[in-house]
């Protein structure tokens, strides 16, 4: 493996890897592509050396890139796309329903962080807006 | 035999296709979905027979091409057994859907995307092909991406969302790994790395074992790659979560179990983190499931707690222990999508699934309340059900190789499932509502719910107390698929050499 490709495709894990630990979906959206890229990337790479021919030529002889890699990578292209495309689609609609893109904790997870009890007396909404009052300082 | 093979994955991939075109026209697509995963459920039991009157393991080469150039499809006795119960419990729970009305009705997709998901269980299990592994599980996850989301209320998408990028970062992680294992060993075929992975350094082969390990127990839900599950699954619609629980986490047992056994030899295997993973993994979830206050909650924390047997069977790498582990699973993909299609009867006859805000359900739906009881009794492991042979079998293969300390932790989560059993019955048969229930409660008679709904329940109901009856025979078909599954040798030979 050529170090140019491997220090690419370390780039690109580092930084797909800090995209996703973000709270913002389109952020994780980002990063997601650029780590499904990184591992596209490897695969290219794990087909042997480069600078092999990439079809056999007429006579049959002389070395030539071995194609299953490559037909590997197009496969897992064509699903990293897809599975992108999907998220859009449901960030789209997180930022329908709230007009953010942040991804909350879950609520149990709010209130055991703050060692709260939940209360079984009231709705969940409410509840709900009691945790971000609380996160925010205000109660 | 081996024209069927591909059927599995086919069928249902077609009948998505079909079901989208005539997606304005809601029988035909209740049709479509029937008729397909019958066909499915028929031609596994004709693979079962087929296996056990003596073909073998069944090999189709896709395209006719010989074992490490083309992709296999593989069925050995493990994906034949989890073949039968998988498409049995799609079948109900599409019957289920039918009756539940939710997302099934307002939804134009939900057909076809259960049918794709369908078709990605039956090519994870069938196929003989690691990156066509990865592409069955991408079929079969893109899927429960959007059944999981569907509908687009705010606490699915909140859910959904944690649950798809996670599932993600495993899917990327699988790309590495096929990515290293290509470069070392110059082949994805799973029979011929199961002949090449042993002339690696010891070292390398344990890096791929765990990397593997890593990969699927994120899917399978095993501690501490777990935390994912108990909080998505029980925001999806009730069909949904039924069929998550039951499936998807298994397909990932199933993936661990057939990875372990046939790529790696017993110096490469992670036997002893196993072992510690199990314990750990059957502990966490038990105690999850107890401070939860609903019930599919506490359903959800359950299937990571009983994931652990499984695992616990599987790192014996005995065939007594092998054999516990693949009875356990089919046993518990039966209960589990049971138990959550009762949860999801107890939310249309109760209006919540909120222990507080349910109670009394055994007086106004006495037939909920035992469809609800036989799974759960078994799922405890209370004799004679299924779930005491399933759970006895694994302690006796944990005792018979010396694992005391396992065991013993496996016999107290046991009593602490016993425990949450009771504490859902106590919240939602016995005593009085204390809260209002979050939806109005619909009342249809004694049977506490759509006729299509009760009567899908209890035909798996049915099929668990079959398992019951019939434990020995099934017993010795698992001890059968152990001792094939761990000869490697017959599974390499029937890809690469056509050896029927």
């Amino acid at each position: 493996m050529s170090v140019l490709i491997a220090l690419v495709a370390a780039v690109l894990v580092s930084t797909g890897t800090w995209l996703l630990l973000q709270r913002r979906l389109s952020r994780i959206i980002v990063g997601v592509g650029l780590l499904g890229h990184a591992a596209n990337l490897l695969l290219v790479v794990s087909g042997g050396r480069r600078g092999r021919a990439p079809l056999v030529d007429l006579e049959g002889s002389g070395a030539y890139a071995d194609p299953l890699p490559q037909a590997l990578a197009l496969t897992a292209i064509v699903i990293t796309f897809g599975i992108t495309v999907l998220l859009l689609g449901i960030g789209f609609r997180a930022w329908q329903v709230d007009q953010d893109d942040v991804v909350e904790d879950a609520l149990e997870d709010r209130y055991l962080a703050r060692r709260l009890e939940v209360d079984p007396d009231i709705a969940d909404e409410e509840q709900a807006e009691r945790a971000q009052a609380i996160e925010e300082g205000r109660a | 035999m081996s024209t069927l093979v591909p059927l599995p994955i086919v069928l249902p991939l077609l009948g998505a296709a079909v079901s989208i075109l005539v997606g304005r026209f809601r029988p035909a697509q209740r049709l479509i979905s029937l008729v397909t995963l019958t066909a499915v459920a028929v031609i596994s039991v004709i693979l079962v027979v087929e296996i056990e009157s003596g073909a073998g393991i069944v090999v189709a080469q896709a395209g006719g091409w010989p074992a490490p150039i083309g992709i296999s499809l593989v069925v050995d006795r493990l994906s034949a057994v989890m073949l039968v119960t998988s498409s049995l419990m799609l079948l109900a729970v599409a019957v289920y859907s039918i009756g539940h009305g939710g997302i099934e009705r307002t939804q134009v997709g939900f057909h076809p995307v259960y049918l794709v998901l369908a078709s990605g269980v039956a090519a994870s299990l069938l196929t003989g092909d690691l990156f066509n592994l990865f592409v069955s599980f991408e079929m079969m996850l893109v899927a429960s991406y959007v059944l999981i989301t569907m509908g687009g209320q705010p606490e699915r998408i909140r859910s959904g969302m944690t649950y798809v990028v996670i599932s993600l970062v495993a899917s990327t992680f699988f790309v590495v790994v096929l990515a290293l294992l290509y470069a070392s060993t110059g082949t994805i075929n799973m029979a011929d790395l199961a002949e090449r992975i042993p002339q690696l350094p010891t070292g390398v082969q344990t890096m791929f074992a765990l990397a593997l390990l890593a990969v699927f127990g994120i899917k399978a839900g095993l501690f501490p790659l777990f935390s994912w599950l108990p909080d998505s699954y029980p925001a999806a619609a009730a069909p949904v979560t039924a069929i998550f629980a039951g499936l998807l986490t298994k397909v990932g047992v199933y993936a661990i179990i057939r990875t372990q056994i046939l790529l790696f030899g017993a110096d490469a295997r992670p036997a002893m983190l196993l072992l510690v993973v199990a314990a750990l993994t059957m502990a966490v979830g038990v105690f999850g499931a107890i401070a939860q206050n609903d019930v599919k909650r506490i359903l959800s924390f359950h299937i990571v707690s009983q994931i652990g047997y499984m695992i616990f069977g599987l790192a014996l790498f005995t065939v007594a222990g092998v054999a516990a582990a693949i009875f356990y699973t089919f046993n518990n993909i039966i209960l589990k999508t049971t138990l959550l299609m009762t949860s999801g009867l107890m939310e249309y006859r109760g209006g919540s699934t909120r222990l507080v805000r349910l109670g009394g359900l055994v007086r106004t739906a006495p037939v909920l309340g035992l469809m609800f009881a036989l799974p759960a009794l078994s799922l405890a492991g209370l004799p004679p059900f299924g779930g005491f042979v399933a759970k006895f079998s694994i302690f006796d293969a944990g005792v018979g190789s010396g694992q005391w300390i396992v065991v013993a932790v496996a016999v107290v989560v046991s009593l602490m499932t016993m425990y949450s059993m009771n504490k859902i019955w106590a919240g939602v048969f016995w005593g009085e509502p204390e809260q209002p229930p979050e939806h109005e409660p619909r009342r249809s008679g004694a049977f506490g719910g759509p006729a299509l709904m009760v009567c899908s329940t209890a035909a798996l109901v049915v099929l668990g107390v079959a398992v019951m009856i019939w434990a020995r025979p099934l017993y010795d078909f698992t001890e059968r698929a152990a001792t094939e599954l761990l000869d490697r040798r017959n599974y390499i030979d029937a890809v690469l050499r056509g050896g029927r």
